[in-house]
């Protein structure tokens, strides 16, 4: 009769078996849960003292004065918008000007000319009447730029998150208030991080796996 | 001052500003707000009052789609469209649900800009509003062209006759407008609904609702990174509708003001028909609110301070439009042009005449009921007035656009008569609204729940409400750390 390797044959009757030594699994990171604003507001100040850098909060609402507080630096999004404005307003131009007062043509695919259309003679370069096809466009980057690059910067559409497997987070978006520290921050530590959140006199913790 | 936030009368509505009455009646905790809020979207049936208007206006919707089948089929005579009146009901339907949806990006954009902070209960629904009805005003044009085949021709898309649109007219401009200001609006709606998408999904009771409110939602999770982009960009997003949607009437106005007809060739028309669209697009607000409200139970984030609101301003744009019609008549005298004269004299006591008159007591006699608060906060008188604004502006619109029956040759005056599809086309136009706008009550959150919330004291981290110590030494100050 061969004897099976140790780990895994059945526990003979008479022997003594020691436990593993429990391990600190870190998980994903950790998130505390809080029941008003004004605590995740004092969690948030006390996080970014600690000098966590992975980390955030989550809030079923923009809590007033909560970016402030984490620290988070002002969002370059304004510029990327006034790029897709710019760009609007150029290409509007460019579009009139080439489809209704030149008569160029070059190759995209499919030949295109411009046509130097003479409207009762009305000068061909006629801006004033192209401004409000310059500024539709120019709204309309702006718009679709302002949508798509928040959406780049948020890194969304991002359907699967960690956070979002826990059954708890599912409040974030009604009433409750999460911390979430990540367990790739450098300063984190899995017990110490968990004493700091509880310090922080919250209604649970949680471990949250990838 | 606190205000005692129990058991308030959500009809009574205090003018002293120190005073005034809450934005949010009856709720003094986060969570309930979200289940008020969406037991529309999730009770698992809808109220009988649903069914049988969602049939009613899905009929009528497929009236709607009848009809243009048969003007395909058969061609644009089936209009009463004729000689001199070439632009008919088409144009009127146009301006008329184009108009209604500027309330919508009114309340959305320019409150917001303003920090009129009432307006987070009415402005997605509102902005739902702005987004069907311009769905209705863009088939107008679209079916009006004649070989709708043809209809790509109105975008510079490179063909093989090396043609282009012709961009010094404002028929043109129009295009661009119109699809502009929908893809914005669209966009703007969309954007302030994915953190309530995200609400809806983490509440879904079934697999089918968490994937799709999962898949709308992006992964919305309430990170405050990305609450702080979001704020940034939905303050963007209203600055820019903001002149777009003032342009886009405006633009609308130019297909008339830029030709050259007497009683449309006046620099008045731009103001004038912004001032317009936000009058009728109120008055439409009014009329999807109270009945809203009083099914769908909204009384308290609806409340009659917000209806009130709604009305002073469909005052003031009331008499604006007033104004505008007192002065066309000035000018037309003032310049002493016979042409410009006789088309407003003509307006006033010609052929058409009740139509104009119509007008006059909708628009004008009827709001003037909203000077007094009693009938600002009065449902039956309130729901009279905006039912006269909903008419008075839709012949508004009617009586500029036959301004064409009487031209410059008497030989071809003529009387328009709309034809039974003209009819049709109309009220099949309302159904295709109010179906969007029923399977929207029942879909979607109909109130910006993460945005209602922060009006709340409950949400602010400096209210005892929202769990702050009664001293206040803590306030805020970590943003002048951050700068130091």
């Amino acid at each position: 009769m061969t004897t099976l390797p140790d780990f895994i044959r059945p526990v003979t009757e008479g022997e003594t078996v020691t436990e593993a030594p429990a391990v600190e699994k870190a998980g994903w990171g950790l998130m505390a849960e809080f029941d008003t604003p004004a605590q995740i507001m004092a969690a948030a100040k006390s996080a970014r003292q600690q000098g966590f850098r992975w980390w955030d909060t989550h809030t079923p609402y923009p809590v007033h004065g909560l970016d402030k507080a984490m620290g988070i630096k002002p969002t370059i999004l304004p510029l990327l918008v006034l790029g897709g404005g710019a760009t609007g307003l150029v290409s509007g131009f460019i579009l009139q000007w080439f489809t209704n007062a030149t008569s160029f043509d070059f190759w995209a695919l499919v030949p295109i000319r411009g046509y130097d259309f003479l409207i009762s003679g009305k000068p061909l370069l006629s801006t004033p009447a192209w401004i409000p096809v310059m500024f539709e466009l120019t709204i309309l980057l702006s718009a679709v730029g302002c949508v798509t690059w928040l959406l780049i910067l948020c890194g969304l559409p991002q359907l699967y998150h960690p956070t979002l497997r826990s059954s708890r987070f599912a409040r974030a978006t009604d009433d409750r208030f999460f911390l979430v520290i990540e367990s790739k921050d450098p300063k984190f530590h899995p017990e110490r991080t968990r004493a700091f959140m509880e310090s922080l006199n919250p209604m649970s913790i949680e471990t949250l796996e990838d | 001052m606190v205000l005692a936030m129990s058991s308030i009368d959500t009809n009574t509505v205090w003018e002293i500003p120190g005073e005034r009455a809450p934005l949010v009646d009856n709720h003094d905790s986060l969570s309930t707000v979200t289940s008020e809020v969406l037991q529309a979207a999730e009770s698992p049936k809808p109220p009988l009052g649903w069914y049988i208007a969602l049939s009613v206006s899905s009929l009528l919707a497929s009236m709607f789609g009848l009809m243009i089948g048969y003007l395909f089929f058969t061609g644009v005579g089936v209009w009463g469209n004729a000689n001199p009146v070439m632009w008919g009901f088409p144009i009127v339907n146009f301006v008329f649900w184009v108009g209604i949806g500027h309330a919508g990006t009114l309340i959305s954009a320019i409150l917001f800009l303003f920090r009129q902070k009432w307006r987070t209960a009415i402005n997605r629904f509102a902005e739902a509003m702005t987004i069907f009805a311009v769905v209705c005003a863009g088939t107008f044009p679209g079916i009006h062209v004649g070989r709708v085949w043809l209809a790509y021709w109105l975008f510079p898309i490179p063909n093989q006759m090396e043609m282009w649109p012709q961009f010094r007219s404002p028929l043109l401009w129009d295009v661009f407008a119109v699809s502009t200001y929908f893809t914005v609006s669209l966009l703007f709606w969309y954007l302030g609904m994915v953190p309530d998408l995200a609400t809806m999904r983490d509440r879904a009771n079934t697999k089918l609702k968490a994937l799709g409110y999962g898949l709308f939602s992006l992964g919305w999770r309430g990170s405050t990174r990305h609450w702080h982009r979001y704020e940034r960009a939905y303050l963007l997003l209203a600055a820019l509708a903001t002149p777009l949607v003032l342009s886009v009437h405006s633009v609308v106005s130019f297909d008339f003001a830029v030709s050259q007809l007497p009683g449309w060739h006046t620099t008045i028309f731009p103001p004038y028909f912004v001032a317009g669209a936000v009058f009728g697009g109120f008055a439409m607000v009014v009329t999807l609110a109270v009945p809203a409200r009083q099914i769908w139970g909204l009384k308290n984030f609806i409340t009659m301070r917000h209806l009130e609101n709604m009305n002073k301003v469909i005052l003031l744009t009331g008499s604006i439009v007033g104004y505008a019609y007192s002065m066309e008549f000035f000018i037309a005298w003032y310049s002493q042009a016979p042409y410009e004269s006789f088309v407003f004299v003509n307006r006033a006591t010609g052929q058409h005449a009740w139509a104009y008159w119509i007008m006059i007591f909708c628009n004008v006699v009827s709001p003037q009921l909203f000077w007094f608060r009693k009938c600002r906060t009065s449902i039956p008188i309130m729901m009279f007035v905006v039912m006269c604004v909903n008419v008075g502006m839709w012949f508004e619109r009617f009586v500029i656009v036959l301004s064409l029956e009487q031209d410059f040759l008497p030989s071809s005056w003529a009387y328009f008569t709309p034809s039974w599809v003209d009819w049709a086309m109309l009220v099949g136009s309302f159904g295709l609204f109010f179906t969007l706008f029923l399977l929207f009550i029942r879909f979607l959150p109909v109130i910006a729940i993460a945005e209602v919330k922060t009006v709340m004291p409950e949400a602010d981290p400096h209210d005892p409400r929202g769990g702050a110590l009664e001293h206040h030494d803590d306030h805020d100050d970590s943003g002048k750390e951050q700068t130091a």
